[in-house]
């Protein structure tokens, strides 16, 4: 009785505060945006590769910081910002798309035909590579990332969204529709769906799979700087070990939409940052106190283990046979 | 499974290089100079003194530890600059750096190295979960451990006569705060969110406890990660709350997105932190939004302290970046252990430890005493806040506000 | 073992000559080595090589469950977890239960197990990466909770560990300081040496018994074709909850060890990381093979602190001063030394003849 007592107070408290709530499906939005830029980088590569490339986050990492280091060296030089900007998301893409073609040609592609654990292990040397090379280029400290867009924000029924986060949700939904189109409209996503068939047919039918896959990874990597410089610009912060949280993350919402669908990606991204943001938001006064925001990934956890144990393989995921 | 032992079995091979490998690095140890140990006794000429140090200095810490590391250098290297004298002969200081990766089982590893090498004393953990497990091996060791920065009252709960801190503990720190909070600040509801570390947990409880003693409601206690960087979600679910001020048990790179976000979503409270929150990043990255934040650090302000601005200063002279969290801590500490060493006219640790245990030391923090617990007896601590993008010293709460450890 | 004695059996007089020579020879160096580790190198590397003992524990243990059952499970160290609290709960001052450790260590080891099963249990549609995500799931659950539980009750101490956790003693016997036996000292590192190199051999011997049995082939079988393992009869539910449990159960035990040897547990030792360098273990060494298995948890700790050393010392000695920062540096070199021991040997340093035969043989594509 005082259990139900208690609910339904909670439950007039919830009603009462929609701002609040809107608040929170905005923050969700957000978020959940962030995870999706980043799901969408793994969920490339494995639907090509069926490989995950957890040197990934990595990647957003190196974006973040090289596209910082161009906007410091930039910003004394009178052009302006919209040039810097587009100058600093130029020169970070080209140098993560670089890394993103080495890292395939060093650590991979000699491993494509090893045990599937085998590219695991060297993915995770490459992730400590890159964030001790991160951190001796760019010190261990926290860097202030400038703040690339007005400082304006929008208010809707009382719940507060900045021009950055629209950006970043936009920009989001944008890479995906892009990349669909790529995949299904253009010769080259052709030949990245044949790849992902079949390297060996695609061969025959005069496919170059290593250039497929090689392209794959570069586009991958320059999704990935232009992810780390949303989120950045987004926290107003950059740090060398910003990635790995970020990868984990990306990864759980990518495997939650089903890996190796750009849809599912991009919906598992959303529901991730919903489930965090709806989660940390309610737990607490839902149990009435009993829980609160500190067993928020637990919640996210259940939910992932929940979805999977009703559908194996994401939300969006086809039913692939066993991947020995 | 041992027929393989005949062939060149890649374990065989492996196991081979290892050893060599290992065989050169003890070869590489044992050319270092004899007088190493302390053991030796009195010869003629220098007196050659190994000071330990362990902090992070590698992973997400690192930055914390390297200024902690860069503190006791500086220490060092002014005790040999100005020739002291131990025993009637001129001692040398050697530093012995070691990364524990704030992780507790590398930190007993690194303790054992630094025992070892015959340290005289250590400077360190960072950590209070790699100072505890590593404080036992000192003491079964019998070296002087003296952590600068370990918050944890649990650190100095074991017994272990050789354990200190030249930092308030969480119970002195969250009084203060708590303190300050309710009374100076007059603050009725309040919220707390703390990163679920040792550290920020710690300070949490006790600031609530000394917030609650002090008369005001705590309306809310959320959580969050010390990797996080999205608060908006649990400042979203206090916005509902309006708590006239909002206390964060963590640090900085936390603390500073959470600033920003905090205005961004138009939560007007005051933002308080301990002192994981008195960096000079805190108004170097929030910028406007860090305006009017509070923050707290056990000790007087540099300033008032002799020799506070000097050292200040020549930090930021030769590491190009200013004071980050506790080289200060770690300057004293190695201080307040040489000054020991001298009083007692010896680097042994059983010599100069009952020295130490009673020693009054003019450091640049505070005037540091211990008590028998190896805790900083009745020390002070300072508020700060943020005006105008500096941080100024509003209040040092000393031995009368804070009755030594509970 | 059992291979070796099988030699004796069935061999030449000479052969089985040599067989016992070289087992009577390791016998010597493992029973000598900490002195022998400790006069040369100093008593820190005791210490590495007892973790290194407890890392072989885990690693064979995950063995089971990623090398026999071919299940990637990325949340392995809950186990170790819930063995060390185990232990931690019941032999320190946080309730002030001081249990002997022959009670509290089995009993952690069934703590495990039993976990073992519960998180199993929900896995077992799930394959590959699928599976991957769970178990890194329960994995940090299990952190979580450990890291939370302090409130509303405390059970755990929450973020500040439990410390002053009782030394693995025998009556008045304890590990924990040094003691005299027969005229010969031997320190409280050494001790444990010798109480870790028992249950790793235990741990060993269960292994290869396991790998020999019916059990094992199941496991195998289940590993290169799930379907046609339960088309020959074969229990597939059972057959992996065993190896979840049998998995679990190992690292429950090492769990256990952990906690006595440190005196101190925090819910920070229990990180993903700790998960993913098992696995590298178990993978660098080569999956399934036991001995592959103990070279991989010993390179894993070995390495990081010898780069540790030769970062700092032999840096300074063959360039006469400090380029990169030692951390850096020893970071780096490991990073490194993964990469590059895969793309030599991407079975592993030292993998099972089974695996090496599917390597050589098979042309497997990407898309596999």
């Amino acid at each position: 009785m005082a259990c139900r007592f208690l609910f339904a107070q909670s439950f007039f408290q919830f009603v009462k505060t929609l701002d609040i709530l809107l608040q929170q499906i905005i923050n969700g939005l957000v978020q959940g945006s962030v995870y999706s830029m980043v799901a969408l980088g793994y969920t490339m590569v494995y639907g090509i590769l069926g490989l995950i490339n957890f040197a990934h986050g990595e990647i957003v990492m190196i974006g973040a910081m090289v596209a910082l280091s161009v906007i410091q060296l930039l910003t004394g030089s009178g052009l302006p910002i919209f040039f810097i900007l587009l100058i600093s998301l130029m020169i970070s893409m080209l140098v993560c798309m670089t890394l993103g073609y080495s890292m395939e040609r060093i650590a991979y592609r000699p491993l494509r035909n090893a045990p599937r654990l085998a590219p695991l292990i060297t993915a995770i040397g490459l992730s400590i590579v890159l964030q001790t090379l991160a951190m001796m280029f760019w010190g261990r400290e926290y860097h202030s990332f400038p703040l690339l867009f007005t400082n304006s924000s929008v208010h809707i029924a009382g719940a507060v969204i900045t021009e950055v986060q629209i950006i970043i949700i936009v920009v989001a939904m944008a890479m995906m529709g892009g990349l669909l189109m790529l995949v299904h409209h253009t010769r080259l996503g052709r030949a990245m769906r044949a790849v992902a068939e079949s390297p060996s047919a695609a061969a025959l039918m005069g496919v170059n799979s290593n250039n497929v896959i090689s392209t794959t990874f570069m586009l991958g990597a320059g999704l990935a700087a232009v992810a780390g410089i949303m989120i950045s610009a987004n926290y107003g912060i950059a740090h060398y070990l910003m990635g790995s949280l970020l990868g984990l993350k990306a990864f759980t919402a990518a495997v939650l939409g089903g890996i190796g669908n750009l849809r599912g990606a991009m919906l598992g991204g959303l529901l991730l940052g919903l489930i965090e943001s709806l989660g940390a938001g309610y737990i607490g006064d839902l149990s009435g106190g009993f829980l609160g925001s500190h067993y928020q990934d637990v919640f996210a956890f259940f939910v992932l283990i929940a979805v999977l144990i009703f559908r194996p393989s994401g939300l969006l995921g086809e039913r692939v046979a066993e991947r020995a | 499974m041992f027929y393989k032992l005949s062939a060149p079995s890649p374990f065989v091979t492996s196991a081979t290089l290892i050893f060599s490998i290992a065989l050169l690095a003890g070869c590489n140890k044992s050319e270092a100079p004899a007088s190493a140990s302390y053991a030796k006794g009195y010869g003629s000429g220098e007196l050659v003194v190994k000071i330990g140090a362990a902090a992070p200095l590698t992973g997400a810490q690192a930055h914390v530890g390297k200024d902690n590391e860069n503190g006791t250098r500086m220490a060092i290297e002014d005790a040999n600059a100005k020739g002291i004298m131990i025993g009637g002969r001129k001692a040398r200081f050697e530093l012995l750096s070691e990364d524990d990766q704030a992780d507790p089982k590398s930190a007993t590893i690194v303790a054992q190295k630094l025992v070892d090498a015959k340290v005289s004393g250590v400077i360190g953990h960072l950590n209070s979960g790699t100072s505890i497990p590593a404080s036992k091996i000192y003491s079964d060791n019998g070296i002087v451990q003296i952590s600068p920065s370990a918050t944890a009252v649990a650190y100095t709960n074991s017994g272990f006569k050789t354990t200190f801190r030249v930092m308030a503990n969480d119970a002195q720190q969250g009084k203060a705060l708590g303190t300050f909070a309710t009374q100076t600040l007059g603050a009725k509801k309040i919220a707390v969110i703390d990163d679920r570390t040792a550290y920020g947990e710690g300070l949490a409880r006790e600031f609530i406890k000394a917030a609650q003693a002090g008369g005001a409601q705590i309306i809310a206690h959320e959580y969050t990660t010390d990797r996080a960087v999205d608060f908006t979600a649990v400042l979203t679910s206090l916005k509902g709350k309006r708590p006239e001020l909002i206390f964060f048990g963590g640090m900085d790179p936390q603390g500073v997105p959470m600033i920003k976000q905090m205005r961004a979503l138009g939560l007007p409270a005051k933002f308080m932190m301990g002192d994981g929150g008195y960096t000079p990043k805190t108004p170097e990255l929030a910028g406007v939004a860090a305006e009017g934040v509070y923050a707290s650090l056990p000790g007087v302000p540099l300033a008032k302290m002799p020799g506070g601005t000097d050292f200040s200063d020549r930090y930021v002279a030769k590491y190009h970046q200013p004071i980050q969290n506790y080289a200060p801590y770690c300057y004293d500490a190695v201080n307040v252990m040489i000054a020991a060493m001298q009083k007692a006219a010896s680097i042994d640790p059983a010599k100069y430890l009952p020295e130490l245990a009673k020693i009054t030391h003019d450091g640049i923090t505070a005037k540091i005493t211990f008590d028998e617990k190896g805790d900083l007896k009745g020390g002070a601590i300072t508020l700060y806040q943020i005006q105008k993008g500096k941080w100024q010293p509003l209040q040092t709460m000393g031995d009368h506000t804070i009755a030594g450890t509970p | 073992m059992r291979n070796a004695l099988n030699i004796i059996k069935h061999h030449a007089p000479n052969e089985k000559r040599m067989a016992w020579l070289a087992f009577a020879a390791l016998t010597l160096i493992l029973l000598a080595l900490p002195f022998a580790v400790d006069d040369l190198f100093g008593r820190g590397w005791v210490r590495v090589l007892d973790f290194a003992l407890l890392y072989i524990m885990l690693a064979l243990g995950l063995n089971i469950v990623v090398g026999y059952a071919g299940l990637l499970d990325l949340g392995y160290v809950a186990f170790f977890a819930v063995g060390a609290y185990c232990y931690a709960l019941l032999g320190s001052p946080q309730f002030g239960i001081h249990l002997p450790f022959w009670i509290v260590l089995p009993l952690g080891a069934l703590l495990a197990c039993i976990f073992g099963v519960l998180l199993g249990a929900p896995t077992l549609r799930l394959r590959g990466d699928y599976l991957a995500i769970v178990t890194l799931g329960f994995g940090e659950i299990i952190r979580i909770f450990l890291n939370n539980l302090n409130a509303p009750i405390n059970i755990t101490n929450g973020p500040q560990g439990i410390s002053m956790i009782d030394a693995i003693h025998v009556g008045g016997f304890s590990l924990g300081r040094t003691q005299e036996i027969f005229g010969i000292t031997f320190p409280s590192v050494h001790l444990h040496y010798y109480l870790f190199l028992i249950f790793t051999l235990l741990v060993i011997f269960v292994s290869i018994r396991l790998q020999d049995s019916r059990i094992g082939r199941a496991w195998a079988a289940i590993r290169e074709d799930e379907v046609a393992a339960s088309a020959m009869g074969i229990n597939t539910r059972n057959i992996k909850l065993l190896a979840f449990a049998m998995g679990a159960t190992f690292g429950g035990l090492a769990g256990g060890l952990f906690a006595g040897f440190q005196g101190f547990v925090s819910p920070e030792s229990f990180g993903l990381t700790e998960s993913i360098m098992i696995l590298c273990m178990v993978v660098l060494g080569g999956m399934g093979n036991i001995g592959g298995v103990v070279l991989g948890g010993i390179l894993l700790v070995v390495i990081p602190e010898l780069t540790r050393h030769l970062a700092g010392t032999a840096q300074q000695a063959l360039l006469g001063k400090t380029v990169i920062d030692p951390e850096s540096l020893r970071m780096l070199m490991f990073g490194l030394a993964l990469i590059l021991i895969m793309l030599w040997r991407p079975a592993g340093l030292w993998p099972s003849s089974q695996r090496r035969r599917e390597l050589t043989s098979s042309a497997s594509s990407p898309n596999a």
